[in-house]
């Protein structure tokens, strides 16, 4: 049946300040099909539906290329308001609900029923009386068409997560003329029992003729409910596919599959590891929006071991756990002695340092001179370039020792800056963060964390972090444990790469391993089990060491 | 000889520029409405004296990101029970004046260990809350001043016979105890209290010589970045303790200073203002809200005060009416005002 499609996207493009987020992504969309919109963390979705749904930040930063066709016509909304009116409805990630209210007054928020009483003469119509029952009815009948049961009288402070997520929802199907709406990883705060709900749920508003675009990262959701894929990456679509044509191997390959050769280079034949220096076991850390559930593993003397997996899964929280930055628990050694963790005073003077990936929030003084920045750990823990004075009374710091000890590190590091009395909020990104490192070696330690070392640097600075990093394990024999969104950087650094997801290690590859490997277990697709085209006896090879 | 000046203004700050070009006209004005220059240098000098450490106490909860210690009457009242306990003692002479700094000073510690921890509560609002510690603990000692038991006729009401007086004179005990030593006399009206002068110089070594120590330096790096202090493994809280304790110490030892050389020990509401000018002169000294030096202390005092005795006595002459204290409160409350959205444009 050859009918106009419900949306057709085409050639559409955007950049922002010179820099290309999305390049000529074409796609269409029939009435009651679901489109499952895949790629990693800045692969460029949520900038697609930014365009789509005509936010302030799109026109603001210079408008994009290509067309928007709604039922064949081409549309350009202004504002988001536009869009609703157009029917298109958008559930995001974070709820916007009104706590204190319920289940209905979020749903019929500012399209309330209403009746006529006399105030209107004098006020105007925003002062007719609500219609509370009518409204029951109405939200009644948006809960019904998810197929869920939710009381509507609930308010929403009081709900489970999942319910908050429905009555989102709810809100967008109350609306009259609806017929596009945007899910944008719905099932993320779920429990799987919630997300199976949300999925009958989908499956019924496409039968009743809404068309949807679902983004998730659990690719097995994607699989089961989406009619095809469309797969993002660096901003182009590398592959639209029927979802019945396809496997979650495939998809996670092209997700994350880069080209090859950039990996492969110089890396060194096998390395020679010595005794076991940091051991973790059962670790968790309440670090906001990188929950660590729980996480074990093993680091060798000389290493460099790297920690992966997608924004938000808890990479982050395992090195800010173990540093002492936030409340964590479980059982954590270096060599043979018990790490007490919250207290990173601890940490460091048992020989861990710590490059944050918070460069300007932790990582330094900005309003201090680059020698301070440098200098002040090392100084504060083991009382380095300090003088005592009237036995041992006083410790005066020693400027003098400070300034050589910065001069050799902005040196070895080549740290460009006017000289060590530079404040450090006057450099750039690159050299800031090797004032950091500078300052992590300056304690001398035994083990090394460096997190997202090449975060919002450039490509020049990159490399040379990455070196410098390198040239500190092989000279120096200091172990390093790096976490890093990038997985490219991991791949060429590191020894072992372990897979964080869902606050717990999914698997833990050589750098050798294919890609497709790694991104299987950034999606958590082993802990479902069934996915396509991945048997129980892949899984036990990636739990090898 | 532009560009210098262009650097000179840049370095200095335009407010500072043209706060000393003010103070100066000012000076050069004052021989022709009658107005004695040296008598207005040596009163400038005197109050310089009296009030630098006072705004010395600004510094150390300015490094350590406290910000500005409006709660300055709390050491300042550690400062009078020392004052009035050493002359219920009946102590004279140096022997009376380090009596009084002696009891100020653990009092003050007390004092400051409950303000530091009762901030480190409030982050963020620390100067609002600060404000109010100063003037609840004043309205406190005013039932307080009434009622602790001291006895000597000096100090008490004369009619009642108990409770102490507004103003109690240090005449007899140790008034100008630290100013008249070494001090200069150039005519009959140019007195340079050298002594004080030398109290004061001190203090801002050892103020100046704490911040070069590893605490010092823990110290303005809480300050500076307190989540980079904590990752580097420096307690913050008790850092900011630290700041408020050293704070309210040098206030307790600010108003005896005062004291010696003013001749008076005023009780009950006469705390409740002091915070304000020493806030206003280390602002015009330069320092920010979360970075302040030693010059900054110096030549914010010597700027706020020389406006402060110049202004009334050579405008009241120009004008020919009597508005000093207005013109002080304009101007301290000005400065303050104009520091505090200063503070807001610098954070973006």
């Amino acid at each position: 049946m050859e009918t106009t499609p419900l949306l057709r996207m085409e050639h559409i493009g955007k950049e922002y300040f010179g820099n290309r987020v999305l390049s000529d992504v074409s796609f269409s969309l029939e009435k009651g099909q679901i489109l499952g919109l895949v790629g990693e963390n800045g692969a460029g979705k949520s900038t697609l539906m930014n365009i789509l749904f005509g936010m302030p930040v799109i026109s603001q930063t210079g408008g994009f290329e290509g067309k928007i066709l709604l039922d064949g016509k081409e549309v350009r909304f202004q504002d988001p308001l536009d869009a609703l009116d157009a029917g298109i409805g958008y559930v995001h990630q974070e709820f916007s609900l009104i706590p204190g209210f319920t289940a209905t007054e979020n749903i019929l928020l500012n399209r309330e029923s209403t009746k006529y009483n006399l105030l209107v003469e004098v006020f105007g119509n925003r002062l007719e009386t609500l219609d509370r029952p009518h409204m029951r009815e109405r939200a009644k009948k948006a809960i019904s068409a998810l197929g869920v049961d939710l009381d509507p009288e609930m308010v929403v402070t009081e709900m489970p997560v999942g319910h908050r997520q429905f009555t989102e929802i709810a809100r967008e199907i109350d609306r009259e003329n609806m017929k596009l709406l945007v899910l944008d990883e719905p099932t993320a705060v779920l429990a799987e029992s919630e997300a199976q709900v949300l999925l009958d749920a989908m499956r019924k508003l496409s039968a009743q003729g809404i068309a949807m675009i679902f983004i998730s990262h659990r690719l097995q959701e994607v699989m089961d409910v989406c009619d095809k894929i469309l797969v993002l990456r660096d901003g182009r679509v590398i592959q639209e596919a029927k979802t019945h044509e396809t496997s979650v191997r495939q998809i996670a390959g092209w997700m994350v599959g880069r080209k090859m050769e950039e990996t492969a280079e110089a890396r060194p034949a096998e390395r020679s590891l010595g005794a076991p220096l940091l051991k973790v076991e059962h670790l968790w850390v309440d670090m906001p929006g990188e929950t660590v559930r729980d996480v074990s593993f093993e680091v060798r003397q000389g290493e460099i071991f790297g920690i992966g997996g997608l924004a938000g899964q808890g990479k982050l929280g395992i090195g800010n756990g173990i540093m002492g930055l936030y409340p964590a628990g479980g059982k954590v050694f270096l060599g043979d002695k018990p790490i007490y963790l919250n207290d990173p005073r601890f940490s460091l003077s048992a020989g861990m340092a710590f490059v944050s990936e918070d460069r300007r929030g932790v990582g330094l003084l900005l309003e201090e001179p680059i020698e301070w920045n440098i200098v002040f750990t090392a100084m504060q823990t083991q009382d380095a370039f300090t003088k005592s004075l009237f036995g041992g009374l006083v410790k005066w710091r020693d400027d003098r020792a400070i300034a050589a000890v910065a001069k050799e590190y902005i040196e070895a590091l080549e740290i460009r800056c006017v000289s060590g009395r530079q404040r450090a909020i006057e450099l750039s990104g690159g050299n800031q963060q090797k004032v950091c490192l500078a300052k992590a070696f300056a304690v001398k330690p035994k083990l090394l964390f460096v997190a997202e070392p090449t975060r919002g640097i450039d490509v020049g600075a990159k490399r040379l972090v990455l070196d410098t990093l390198r040239r500190y394990n092989r000279e120096y024999g200091t172990t390093i444990v790096m976490t890093s969104s990038e997985l490219e950087e991991l791949r060429s650094v590191c020894d072992r790469i372990a897979i964080v997801d869902e606050g717990r290690i999914s698997g833990i590859l050589p750098p050798t391993a294919p890609v497709e490997e790694f991104g299987l277990l950034m999606l958590g697709t082993t802990r479902n089990g069934n996915g396509n085209g991945f048997s129980e006896a892949d899984r036990t090879v990636f739990h090898n060491e | 000889m532009n560009e210098k000046l262009k650097a000179f203004i840049e370095e200095a700050g335009w407010p500072r520029v043209i706060i000393g070009l003010f103070l100066l006209s000012l000076f050069v004005a004052a021989p022709f409405v009658r107005v004695r220059v040296d008598a207005s240098i040596s009163d400038t000098l005197v109050r310089f004296g009296m009030n630098g450490i006072l705004v010395l106490a600004m510094v150390p909860m300015i490094q350590s990101g406290c910000g500005l210690n409006f709660g300055l009457p709390l050491g300042i009242i550690a400062g009078l029970l020392g004052a009035v306990t050493s002359i219920q003692f009946n102590l004279t002479g140096v022997l009376g004046f380090a009596a009084a700094l002696g009891m100020a000073i653990p009092l003050a510690v007390l004092f400051g260990i409950a303000y530091g921890l009762l901030l480190n509560r409030v982050k963020g609002d620390e100067m609002m809350i600060a404000t109010y510690v100063g003037f609840s603990s004043v309205a406190f000692m005013c039932m307080m001043w009434l009622m602790l038991p001291y006895t000597s006729p000096n100090m008490i009401w004369g009619y009642g016979g108990s409770g102490l007086r507004t103003t109690i004179s240090v005449e007899g005990y140790w008034l100008h105890i630290l100013s008249d030593f070494l001090s200069i006399q150039i005519g009959p009206y140019l007195y340079i209290p050298t002594g004080m002068f030398l109290f004061f110089g001190f203090m801002c070594f050892l103020m100046w010589a704490f911040l070069h120590t590893k605490t010092g330096t823990a110290m303005t790096a809480v300050g500076s970045n307190p989540e980079f202090a904590r990752a580097s493994g420096i307690d913050v809280n008790r850092m900011r303790v630290i700041s408020v304790v050293l704070s309210t110490v040098l206030a307790a030892i600010g108003i005896i200073v005062y004291q010696q050389s003013f001749g008076f020990i005023q009780l009950y509401m006469g705390p409740f203002y002091m915070a304000f000018p020493a806030v206003a002169a280390i602002l015009l000294g330069g320092a920010s809200v979360h970075k302040a030096s030693m010059l900054n202390v110096v030549i914010g005092t010597l700027l706020f005060q020389g406006i402060l005795t110049m202004t009334p006595s050579v405008i009241n002459s120009l004008l020919q009416t009597d508005m000093s204290e207005v013109i002080r409160i304009v101007v301290s409350n000005g400065m303050i005002l104009y520091a505090l959205t200063r503070k807001v444009q610098a954070k973006r």
